[in-house]
C-alpha cells in the first residue's frame, strides 16, 4: 500500500514474499500425488542419462561418477528451473499487475525461492548417494550450504528479474532463454570435472562463466566438505553484479509493465 | 467543500505502439532505422487533457463506450500507469475490486485465496488473519471455503472477491464493472455494503455500463467520449444525455 511507512511496510514486503512463495510451493504439491518425488525425479533421470552415456558407453575413467553427477545436477536444476520459468513470471500475472500497485519484483523472487526450497529438500537424496559411495556429510555443510544458497539465490534472482522484465517487451527472449540455458549447461563443469577441460579453454569456462565457480563449489562441498575461498569469492562478485544489473533493468522497465501487458 | 482526494490536472496518456517490438525482434533488427522511427513517432493517445477532482466520500461514476479510456483512468488512479503529461494526485489507501477471480489461484482453497489476495492488496498476514472469519461469513460460501476454487461457480468467485475487498478498509475503492455477477440477493448485499462505505467516508470510483447502478450509487458522473471528457455533472443529466446518443 502506498502510504505505509517503515516497519509496517517492511512487514508487508515480508508477508508478500512468504505468501507468494507459499502459494508456489502449495500449488506445486497439491495437484500431484507424488509431488516431492517429481521434484527429484527430474535431476535423477538426468543423472541416469549422463551416467549411461559417459560411464557405461564411453567409459570415462572416474571413481564415483554417479555421486559426482548428483552433487552437481541438483543445484544446477534449481538454477535452470528458476531461469526457464522466468519469462512467464510477469506474463502469468497479467491481471494483478494491471490492477494493483504492489512491488512486482517480489513475483520472480517467490519463483526463485520456491525452487530453492525444493533444492534444499532434495539434499537428503544427495546424502543417500554419498552413503552408497562410502562418503558422509561434513560439518562444514552448516556454514557452506547457507553461504552457497545465498550466493545462488542472488545470482538466480538477478537473472530472473532481467529475463522476466525484458520478456514483456521482447517476447523472443523466451525461446532464447531455452537455447541459452542448454548452451550454458554444457559450458559449465557439471557433468565433467573442471580438471578435464583442455588448457586453452580452461580460463574461459572457469572465469567467464558465472555459473562455473558456483557449481564447482557446490560439488566440492557435497563430495569433500571443502570450500575454496577464491571460487566462492568469484561467484559472490558475479552474483552481486548480476543482481544489480537485473534490478536496474527491472527498475527502468517496471513502470511500463501495465502498458505492455 | 472537503478536500479533493483525487486530482487529475490536464492529464494526457499516450502509448507507444509496442507491437512493433512484440511483433518480433527479427522485424526490429532487419528494419532497424525505420522501426525505431516508427516507435518514436507512432503514439496513440488514450486520454487527452483530462481534468477532474473527486472529493472525500464522494461516489464518482465514469461512463463511456468501450475503448474510450475508462480503464486507463482507473489504472492511473491505482498507480499502475504513469501519466504522459499532467499531474495525477491520489491521497489514500486504494483498493481495486478485481475482475472475476483475478489474483486468485484455482488450485488453492477459498480460505488460502483470501489470505493471498488480502496480502497482495496490501494487508499483512496478521491483519488478514484477524478479519478472515468476517470475510468468510460475508461471502456466504459455507463449507465451500475449504474447497479449491476451481470448483466454484462464477457467482461464488465474485462473492469471494468482493468479500475480500469489502473488508480491506479502503479509503478509495475502484470498481470496474463487477456487480453484474452473482445472484440478486448478493448484488443487493454488495450495493448495501457500498452505500455503507459511502456513509463512512470511503471514496468510490465506479466504472459501469449499467446506468441503473450508476444512478443508484453515484453523486457525480463523468462521461468519457473519444478519449476526452464529454460531460461531467449530476448523474441524472449525464445519463439522460448519454442515453439519447445511444
Amino acid at each position: 500500500m502506498k502510504n505505509k511507512k517503515g516497519l509496517s511496510r517492511f512487514e508487508h514486503y515480508r508477508d508478500l514474499i512468504v505468501i507468494l512463495t507459499q502459494k508456489e510451493v502449495k500449488v506445486r504439491y497439491k495437484s500431484t500425488v507424488f509431488g516431492y518425488v517429481w521434484s527429484i525425479a527430474h535431476p535423477l533421470a538426468f543423472a541416469f542419462v549422463f551416467f549411461m552415456a559417459f560411464k557405461v558407453v564411453m567409459r570415462i575413467q572416474m571413481e564415483g561418477y554417479a555421486v559426482f553427477l548428483i552433487a552437481g545436477l541438483f543445484p544446477w536444476q534449481w538454477f535452470s528451473n528458476s531461469v526457464n520459468a522466468s519469462p512467464m513470471v510477469f506474463l502469468g500475472n497479467v491481471t494483478i499487475i494491471k490492477k494493483i500497485n504492489f512491488p512486482r519484483s517480489i513475483l520472480p523472487l517467490a519463483n526463485v525461492l520456491q525452487d530453492m526450497i525444493h533444492f534444499f529438500l532434495s539434499i537428503p537424496v544427495i546424502i543417500l548417494f554419498l552413503f552408497i559411495y562410502h562418503k558422509s556429510p561434513s560439518l562444514s555443510w552448516f556454514y557452506g550450504i547457507p553461504l552457497l544458497l545465498g550466493i545462488q539465490l542472488l545470482m538466480t534472482y538477478g537473472l530472473s528479474l532481467m529475463i522476466s522484465s525484458i520478456n514483456l517487451f521482447i517476447r523472443d527472449l523466451e525461446r532464447l532463454t531455452v537455447i541459452g540455458m542448454t548452451l550454458l549447461f554444457y559450458f559449465t563443469p557439471v557433468i565433467y570435472p573442471e580438471t578435464m577441460i583442455p588448457g586453452r579453454y580452461m580460463k574461459l569456462i572457469l572465469y567467464l562463466n558465472p555459473l562455473s565457480s558456483l557449481m564447482i563449489s557446490w560439488r566440492n562441498l557435497f563430495l569433500n566438505g571443502t570450500l575454496e575461498l577464491s571460487l566462492v569469492l568469484v561467484s559472490f562478485i558475479y552474483s552481486i553484479f548480476i543482481l544489480v544489473l537485473g534490478y536496474l533493468i527491472y527498475a527502468k522497465l517496471s513502470w511500463k509493465f501495465a502498458e505492455v501487458l | 467543500m472537503k478536500d479533493p482526494v483525487i486530482v487529475f490536472d490536464h492529464v494526457v496518456k499516450s502509448y507507444s505502439l509496442y507491437h512493433h517490438i512484440t511483433g518480433g525482434s527479427k522485424n526490429l533488427l532487419f528494419h532497424l532505422p525505420s522501426a525505431l522511427n516508427s516507435i518514436k513517432n507512432s503514439r496513440y493517445e488514450v486520454l487527452k487533457d483530462i481534468s477532474f477532482e473527486v472529493h472525500k466520500g464522494e461516489a464518482f461514476g465514469i461512463i463511456g463506450k468501450n475503448g474510450a479510456g475508462k480503464s486507463t483512468i482507473l489504472g492511473l488512479i491505482a498507480g499502475v500507469l504513469k501519466a504522459s503529461k499532467g499531474r495525477v494526485i491520489v491521497e489514500g489507501r486504494i483498493a481495486p475490486l478485481l475482475e472475476l477471480g483475478a489474483g486468485f489461484h484455482p488450485e488453492l482453497t477459498g480460505r488460502e485465496n483470501i489470505m493471498l489476495n488480502g496480502v497482495i492488496l496490501g494487508l499483512t498476514r496478521a491483519e488478514v488473519g484477524r478479519k478472515i472469519d468476517e470475510i468468510i461469513e460475508f461471502s456466504e460460501l459455507g463449507d465451500f471455503i475449504d474447497q479449491p476454487i476451481r470448483v466454484y461457480s462464477s457467482g461464488m468467485l465474485a462473492r469471494l472477491g468482493f468479500s475480500v475487498v469489502a473488508h480491506l478498509d479502503p479509503e478509495i475503492l475502484l470498481i470496474d464493472e463487477i456487480l453484474a455477477v452473482g445472484d440478486i440477493e448478493f448484488q443487493k448485499k454488495c450495493l448495501a455494503k457500498m452505500t455503507g462505505f459511502k456513509r463512512s467516508g470511503v471514496t468510490i470510483i465506479f466504472v459501469s455500463h449499467s446506468m441503473e447502478d450508476i444512478k443508484k450509487i453515484c453523486d457525480q458522473i463523468m462521461w468519457i467520449d473519444n478519449h476526452s471528457i464529454r460531460e461531467t455533472g449530476a448523474p441524472r443529466d449525464v445519463v439522460l444525455n448519454y442515453s439519447k446518443l445511444i
